[in-house]
């Protein structure tokens, strides 16, 4: 099953995929209207609890930076307010010069994880959703690298369109994972190239803290994450997920 | 609503509602950054800190007072580290250094207990992250009882014993310069808390001691450390 969460005529309801009438991509709200895709807005499929992400974990990613690949896998955490829904818009700064998306694998958990073998690991995921997870390397530093002004701004992660059960991902770690910047595809890669997969990080994460349902592992991003600018439409794909649509904007949307 | 798995935790303190969210700052205690001296302009640094350096103590490490921490098998010692907690009471985005304390709901004793480590580079999840490991409280305390959040005096107590006095008189960033410069990236929402810095040297406690954190006005946070939670 894929649920979305989206705001509609007043609310906010759980939505499926339907396909409309007239061939358009569409949702079914649970009350039982119908809309398409564009009459809605979407908000991050879930009310996500610890949203925990993964830096390098791919190793041609790590080459590209530069980087050894790390001897423990490199976590950091993000709040709340960087979440966003499909089809958002995501503030660019004026003058800066590098801002990248990051498409990525995102596991739910479904059922609280401490010290799990990861044999016994995908007992604990509910499902999986995109996440396109932005960040400027203006901002870069040396301190808690990368720090929260690089990883954690509004509405700069940006999650789903849906969460779909783990039960119709049979194989997490073989998914291909696509961005297309404007129509032009300008990153690729697959889940099994992960240096950390989703079993060894679900051990590694709840040896030293427990994992509760809802919280939010975001994977890592393959190599392949060019600047993006005002105006760029930047769609997100992974296989049996969806896609994931943003458009970057500037200053002015927001009075600055 | 119980917040993780820290059962006894509930983060509804009436007036207050609590949202869970718990952001600490790096380094933004004089001594701190004192205590590094030129290594902040050595690899892997190369500079001090520009930006606040934040970073997030998760729901599984929110712990109220009198509640025991387990310090992690492997680990001898674990730090101690008082900080004021700001609590957010309204919205707050791209705030000018004039409208910052407006919009504090009030303030909350935060221990932000960290294993020992000595490197700042990478971000520190294994060492702050545990759970247990950011005990809150005893209660928020409103921003009007406070006179002044840069002038308080903060103790921690090992066994009765003061191990450690420090003052945010010695903030890099004051109250209202932190609250500008985190919000020009990232808003901050009702009930979420900022924690504005750790003093050098944080004090350190085995399994077996209690740690009390005093702040005026604000009262104290006590805990007790454990091998393991029965």
């Amino acid at each position: 099953m894929r649920l979305a969460r989206v705001a509609c005529a007043g609310a906010i309801h759980a939505a499926q995929p339907q396909l409309l009438a007239d061939g358009r991509a569409g949702v079914r709200l649970t009350d039982g209207r119908t809309l398409a895709e564009e009459e809605v807005v979407w908000l991050p499929p879930l009310e996500a609890g610890t949203i925990i992400a993964l830096g390098l974990n791919y190793a041609k990613r790590a080459k590209e930076l530069a980087f050894n690949t790390p001897e423990e896998p490199l976590v950091f955490l993000k709040g709340p307010g960087t979440l966003l829904g499909h089809r958002g818009v995501t503030r660019r700064p004026a003058g800066v010069k590098f801002m990248h998306y990051e498409c990525e694998l995102a596991v739910v958990i479904g059922r609280s994880a401490r010290a799990v073998h990861r044999s016994d690991a995908m007992a604990h995921v509910a499902g999986y959703c995109i996440a396109n997870d932005y960040a400027i390397r203006d901002y870069l530093e040396n301190w808690y690298r990368p720090n929260l002004r690089v990883k954690n701004r509004d509405g700069a992660t940006v999650l789903g369109p849906w969460l779909v059960d783990a039960a119709d991902v049979p194989d997490p770690g073989n998914l291909g994972l696509r961005t297309y910047v404007n129509g032009k595809l300008t990153q690729e890669g697959n889940t099994r190239d992960l240096i950390s997969d989703v079993p060894a990080l679900l051990e590694y994460l709840s040896s030293f803290m427990t994992l509760t349902p809802g919280d939010v592992i975001l994977t890592g991003t393959p190599e392949g994450a060019v600047n993006v600018e005002v105006g760029d439409e930047v769609i997100c794909e992974i296989d049996g997920l969806g896609r994931l649509q943003n458009t970057i904007v500037g200053d002015a949307l927001f009075g600055r | 609503m119980p917040l993780g798995p820290c059962i006894a935790v509930t983060m509804d303190v009436p007036p207050f509602h609590l949202s869970g969210t718990v952001y600490g700052t790096l380094l933004n205690h004089r001594t701190a950054l004192q205590a590094l001296g030129d290594a902040v302009n050595q690899l892997p640094y190369q500079a001090p800190p520009q930006a606040p350096v934040l970073y997030l103590k998760p729901r599984n490490t929110l712990a109220s007072d009198g509640e025991p921490i387990a310090v992690p098998p492997g680990v001898a010692e674990l730090e101690i580290g008082a900080s004021l907690g700001l609590v957010i009471g309204r919205p707050s985005s791209h705030l000018s250094e004039g409208q910052a304390m407006d919009h504090l709901a009030g303030y909350v004793i935060v221990n932000d207990v960290t294993v020992p480590h000595s490197s700042y580079y990478r971000p520190s999840i294994p060492f702050k992250a545990r759970d247990g490991f950011c005990p809150l409280g005893p209660r928020v305390v409103s921003r009007a009882a406070i006179a002044n959040p840069d002038a308080l005096t903060l103790r921690v107590y090992v066994d009765g014993e003061l191990k450690q006095a420090a003052t945010t008189s010695q903030l890099l960033r004051p109250v209202a310069k932190l609250l500008t410069d985190v919000t020009e990236f990232m808003t901050l929402s009702p009930g979420d808390i900022l924690a504005v810095g750790v003093a050098y040297p944080a004090p350190r406690v085995r399994a077996g001691q209690r740690a009390r954190v005093e702040i005026d006005g604000l009262g104290s946070l006590e805990n007790p450390f454990v091998d393991r939670l029965s």
